[in-house]
């Protein structure tokens, strides 16, 4: 995949959404290329499926091409594209009424980028990662998207609340009852393990 | 687990990240107790792992960039087209309104024009 080269060199994302917003399709498209890993890797981590998370990230960049005359640059664009998926993925699981159960061979392998750059910290944190990851698919859909958008995204309570329409306080709340859930499913076996032994 | 541990443990997936000091009280019940330091460091890592997960990418299908551009585009005709259709539907009704005020027009031309000959003196 090319970049998208100016004058100066490649073109930076912040040059690309200022051309998104006067209308330009093109300078949409090449932001779309540079940002849909991220924004599949959210989903799968929202919805715990490949197949929902396609869905999400084909109405996340529609909704943002939509509304990107409205992206006023406060905030990062990866900020407002993780909103709007955020927004998109509570749309998908209110289609989905009937929770569905994830067998571990459909979500795909992780490509680690930073943790591979250093071999010693990936076999130390490997296992840890991949626990935390089958834990939050264990997480119910409510209390997974505070988890994900919370810890794993940076997001504020208040960005989080207004994108899956709940008060500052139910966030508070959902995290923490996530936190405690994910805490109960990572260590809770091993130390019953640890109790027979 | 001692009640009093039960009851910081609660608090602890909240406190863990929290910019707001900790109570005084149970700051020093963690500072003297292992099970809580045991718990609390636990949460940590908790936290230092999910915000690692942050830098792993997950690998979509390949065809998932193609399809959605093609879902922005496709979107992109249906508006064309219904706006195409408004402003035809608009100049339609335009049309029609116009040829009825015309018609509307010349009738009452037609009854002021055969009243008024129907008053002359003959």
């Amino acid at each position: 995949m090319a970049p998208v080269s100016g004058a100066s060199g490649p073109i930076d994302l912040a040059e690309l959404v200022a051309a998104a917003r006067e209308g330009d399709r093109g300078a949409f498209d090449e932001i779309v290329r540079r940002t849909y890993v991220d924004t599949y890797t959210l989903a799968v981590r929202l919805t715990a499926s490949e197949e929902d998370a396609q869905d999400v990230v084909q109405e996340a960049y529609l909704r943002a091409w939509k509304g990107i005359r409205r992206f006023r640059g406060e905030a990062q664009f990866s900020t407002w594209m993780y909103r709007i998926t955020s927004n998109a993925a509570a749309t998908q699981h209110g289609k989905r009424r009937r929770h569905r159960t994830v067998g571990l061979d459909e979500v795909a392998d992780p490509v680690e980028t930073e943790v591979a750059l250093h071999p010693e910290m990936a076999t130390e944190n490997h296992e840890l990662l991949a626990r935390l990851a089958a834990a939050l698919d264990e997480l119910p859909p409510r209390l997974r998207s505070l988890v994900v958008l919370k810890d794993i995204y940076g997001l504020s309570h208040e960005a989080i609340a207004e994108e899956l329409g709940i008060s500052v306080t139910a966030a508070k709340v959902r995290l923490h009852r996530g936190r405690k859930r994910m805490r109960d499913l990572l260590y809770e076996e091993a130390e019953r393990h640890a109790d027979a032994v | 687990m001692p009640t009093q541990c039960e009851e910081i443990a609660a608090l602890l997936p909240q406190v863990v990240d929290s910019d707001e000091p900790i109570d005084l009280p149970v700051r020093r019940h963690v500072e003297s107790c292992l099970r809580c330091q045991a718990e609390l460091a636990r949460y940590r890592r908790m936290l230092r792992g999910l915000q690692l997960l942050r830098t792993q990418y997950l690998e979509p299908a390949p065809g998932l960039l193609a399809a959605t551009l093609a879902t922005i585009t496709a979107a992109g005709e249906r508006r064309a087209v219904t706006s195409v259709l408004t402003r035809r539907r608009l100049a339609y009704a335009g049309a029609v309104a116009g040829a009825v005020a015309a018609a509307g027009t010349t009738t009452v031309a037609l009854v002021v024009a055969r009243a008024r000959r129907r008053t002359l003196p003959i």
